[in-house]
């Protein structure tokens, strides 16, 4: 450790001489802000999302320490109120929706297909500055006083009665939308038209196919709340009453609106972070994704389905029960693909040569609370059990586990697993490691105390509740304490890889997929030539060494990477990688 | 890179992007890239149209009443003029696929008067409105126009206002969904939707306009940009669009009373 703290500075030099790459081609300020490379602007959105999930977290935090007394500890009603909304909202519309297409999928679809960019690099950079304005209004509506309708602004309560920043924040969410549409219609014209020769639709990664079933919702879902929002904002502003019951509006067509895209969303902030686990499972079980096509087609059938289940959030609203029965039946259907990833990711590890690391850890950690979220869904779509659970904290706790304990689980594994690739820097393994279990247990000491209040009858939204909840309360904070600094510690450690980790190879887990054998980090149109795909996707072995063998042989520029970076270890007299993966020291 | 000049001898020369291998992938990407615009543009106005068709089912009677209200003589005429002006967009493409500059900046121009026309129709239209108190708001008053005819439209103001008072408590869902008076609220509402959908329209004319002004002036100083009839291909399916939304709009909202 000391020798490369010592180091680094001469390494890197060493490096820069070595290949040019996309973080070292250009250091001004307007080489980022005005960058259309991919890679660049994967690398602003992460900066942007990182911010603004230190703003969630920040409300979720007051949150969880005003709720550890079942008087209210410190936040007036209207503050709690506005804790949980702005919690919703920064989480739901600036971390979630972006968080893994906007940043891993930005930088790695490219990649992936054997492109030298997105189709459209300008509306990429486009996207971001709708992301940030929208970003940027967000915050002025937060410190204008905030907003206290709850993330979902249903009226006539956001049209009518609150008196908070709802306009601004509207269209702050607005922006963020087209951001998301952009983001969507730029990825599947990438993903029609820009793949290598021989890159066929049944030889893409998962994660492209799980990033083209995202971007299907994203162009058909985000266009329909858009416009909703712009009418409630009519409605404030210009006093009409499109969703007002007092001037001949119906509030509950607004629900429907909403969650027409809404709950659809809920998909865009689950199936990247499918795409993501094929990735890691794969890799680390070194196996053939069990059932490929299936769970490819998988990705597709949740998108599709996804946008004929809204109705399951309006059981006890003035839907009518025949609606309510399809509704109920159609969101049961949901659990078909979903259940197909579970099994088909169980069966890619089953006799596999599975390699314990942190981006696997958090994999695994993504399919258990998968799972739990996934299941505590059928008890939702139940009508009868759903009269009595809806807004209790067994919705929130149901919808936590798998958007905060899939998604983010499936978004930290990515990010650690192609950290290597974004950062050209490995980061340290063991405190990783540490990391994802600590996530882990954090994550389920706060929310599996939610599923039994909620079942007990705590509601949502509530800050003065009845005693005999304050137990559970108390140990859900304690789990969010837990649960933050399990996220805290990557902010930390990948920081500090940054300028202390030890360089990366271009192929540092031994995976395969175009996107190890370009250089890390890749240069900036990605392949010096344009590969030519003769493999089909995970064409893992199960033998290592072999594979590594075979991966040289099969793959024009990873043997060259490879000796380059053996090379460069000699050098410096350094040892090679640890991981087994990785044939630099033979 | 080839950013610049392929066949320069033809007039064809054109930019290829650097993230594309060739210029047919470049073309390609556009015109899916458009498609794939087009099915936002449709979810985005389809949400209105959906309000449209479930605020027709609730409130028959008082919609029916209301969509006399708008002018069909001058919504037929509209129609006309926006279905021509397709006719010139299209022209305007084919000159662009032949290389002929005069022909597409003449059907652009042509274009641009039709959609000009369009909005000025419009605007008549709105400004009839407006003056008939049938713009949605404090001020909307449906009787304005016969009570304004039987010369007492200074007592329509508090009339209306009681009228409001009437209706304006807490009164729950159930209230509003039986089919009890014909309410002013209700035909406000047609109105609502009215102004929502053609001034969205409106905007997307507006663009369009936008969008072929810069096309005649790139085309005026032969820009490389324009030497390719893709950009003026993709100009043109917004275009239709613009006049296929519109061609829903018209019978629905003029036509069909019941």
């Amino acid at each position: 450790m000391a020798a490369t703290t010592v180091e680094p500075g001469a390494l890197r030099e060493r490096r820069t001489a070595l290949h040019e790459n996309y973080l070292n081609v250009k250091h001004t300020v307007a080489s980022w802000l005005l960058t259309i490379d991919h890679k660049r602007i994967a690398v602003l959105y992460l900066v942007s999302i990182s911010f603004f999930f230190v703003i969630g977290a920040a409300a979720a935090g007051m949150v969880r320490a005003e709720l550890t007394s079942h008087n209210g500890l410190f936040l007036t009603n209207e503050g709690y109120n506005k804790a949980f909304t702005i919690h919703g909202i920064i989480m739901v519309f600036f971390f979630l929706v972006p968080a893994i297409p906007a940043t891993l999928g930005n930088f790695l679809i490219p990649l992936m297909i054997g492109a030298k960019d997105l189709a459209f690099p300008r509306l990429n950079l486009l996207s971001w500055y709708l992301y940030i304005s929208g970003g940027v209004l967000a915050l002025s509506a937060l410190f204008l006083g905030g907003v206290d309708t709850g993330w979902t602004f249903y009226t006539p309560y956001s049209s009518i009665y609150s008196n908070t920043n709802v306009v601004i924040m509207i269209l702050g969410i607005f922006l963020a939308g087209f951001s998301s549409i952009a983001t969507g219609m730029n990825f599947i014209v990438t993903i029609h038209k820009m793949r290598a020769p021989g890159m066929t639709w049944f030889r893409l990664p998962l994660f492209v196919w799980a990033h083209y079933a995202t971007s299907l919702i994203m162009i058909l879902g985000t266009p329909v709340v858009a416009i909703t929002l712009l009418l409630v904002v009519v409605e404030r502003t210009l006093h009409l009453g499109i969703f007002d019951p007092a001037l001949g509006g119906d509030p509950v067509l607004f629900q429907h609106l909403f969650w027409f895209y809404s709950h659809p969303a809920v998909y865009i902030m689950i199936v990247p972070g499918m795409g993501v686990v094929s990735e890691i499972m794969a890799c680390f079980s070194r196996k053939r994704v069990f059932g490929y096509t299936f769970v490819a087609f998988s990705s597709i059938a949740i998108a599709v389905l996804g946008f004929f289940v809204w109705g399951h959030h309006l059981f006890v609203t003035s839907q009518s029960m025949y609606s309510s029965m399809v509704f109920s039946i159609l969101s049961f259907l949901v659990a078909i693909p979903s259940a197909i990833k579970v099994f088909n990711w169980t069966a890619t590890v089953y006799k596999g040569r599975i390699w314990f690391t942190a981006p696997m850890l958090y994999a695994m950690g993504f399919i258990g609370l998968f799972t739990i979220g996934g299941l505590t869904g059928l008890y939702l779509a139940s009508l009868a059990i759903d009269v009595h659970l809806t807004d209790t904290y067994f919705v929130i706790a149901h919808f936590h586990y798998v958007m905060v304990g899939g998604q983010i689980m499936a978004y930290l594994g990515g990010v650690h697993f192609w950290w290597p690739k974004i950062s050209g820097r490995t980061y340290p393994e063991g405190i990783a490691m540490l990391a994802a279990v600590v996530t882990f247990i954090g994550f389920n000491l706060t929310f599996f105390p939610q599923f039994v209040m909620g079942y007990q009858g705590m509601p949502r939204r509530y800050h003065i509740y009845a005693e005999e909840f304050q137990f559970y309360h108390i140990l859900s904070t304690a789990g969010a304490t837990v649960l933050g600094v399990g996220y805290a510690m990557p902010a930390f450690y990948l920081l500090w890889s940054l300028r202390y980790g030890k360089l990366a190879t271009a192929n540092p887990w031994g995976a395969v997929g175009l996107e190890w054998m370009t250089p890390s980090p890749p240069p900036t149109h990605n392949f010096e030539d344009t590969p030519t795909v003769t493999w089909e996707a995970y064409a893992y072995r199960s033998d290592v060494e072999e594979e590594a063998q075979a991966d040289r042989e099969s793959m024009p520029g990873l043997g060259e990477a490879v000796e380059e970076e053996a090379e460069l270890d000699r050098r410096e007299g350094r040892t090679p990688p640890e991981f087994g993966g990785a044939p630099a020291g033979d | 890179m080839s950013a610049e000049a392929v066949h320069a001898e033809h007039g064809l020369e054109q930019h290829v992007g650097v993230q594309y291998s060739t210029i047919e992938q470049q073309n390609e990407s556009y015109i899916v890239g458009m498609w794939t615009f087009l099915v936002t543009e449709i979810m985005f106005f389809g949400a209105l149209f959906l309000a449209l068709t479930i605020y027709r089912s609730l409130y028959p009677a008082e919609f029916s009443e209301a969509h006399h209200r708008l002018d069909k003589f001058l919504g037929t005429v509209n129609t006309f003029i926006l279905l021509s002006s397709s006719f010139s967009m299209a022209l305007a493409v084919r000159y662009a696929q032949l290389g002929q500059r005069k022909g597409l900046i003449a059907m652009l121009l042509v274009t641009v008067l039709f959609a000009a026309g369009f909005l000025g129709v419009k605007s008549i239209e709105y400004g009839t409105k407006f003056e008939h108190h049938l713009f949605p708001g404090p001020s909307f008053d449906f009787n304005y126009e016969e009570r304004e005819k039987q010369g007492i439209a200074e007592g329509g103001m508090a009339a209306r206002g009681e009228e409001q008072a009437a209706v304006a408590g807490p009164i729950g869902l159930e209230t509003n969904r039986t089919t009890g008076p014909v309410l002013e609220d209700r035909k406000q509402m047609f109105f609502v939707l009215y102004f929502a959908m053609t001034g969205l329209h409106a905007i997307h004319v507006l663009i369009g306009m936008v969008v072929m002004l810069v096309i005649i002036l790139l085309a005026a100083i032969d820009h490389p940009a324009v030497r390719d009839y893709i950009p003026i291909e993709m100009a043109g399916l917004y275009w239709h669009f613009v006049d296929i939304v519109w061609i829903f709009l018209f019978p629905l909202l003029y036509l069909i009373g019941h």
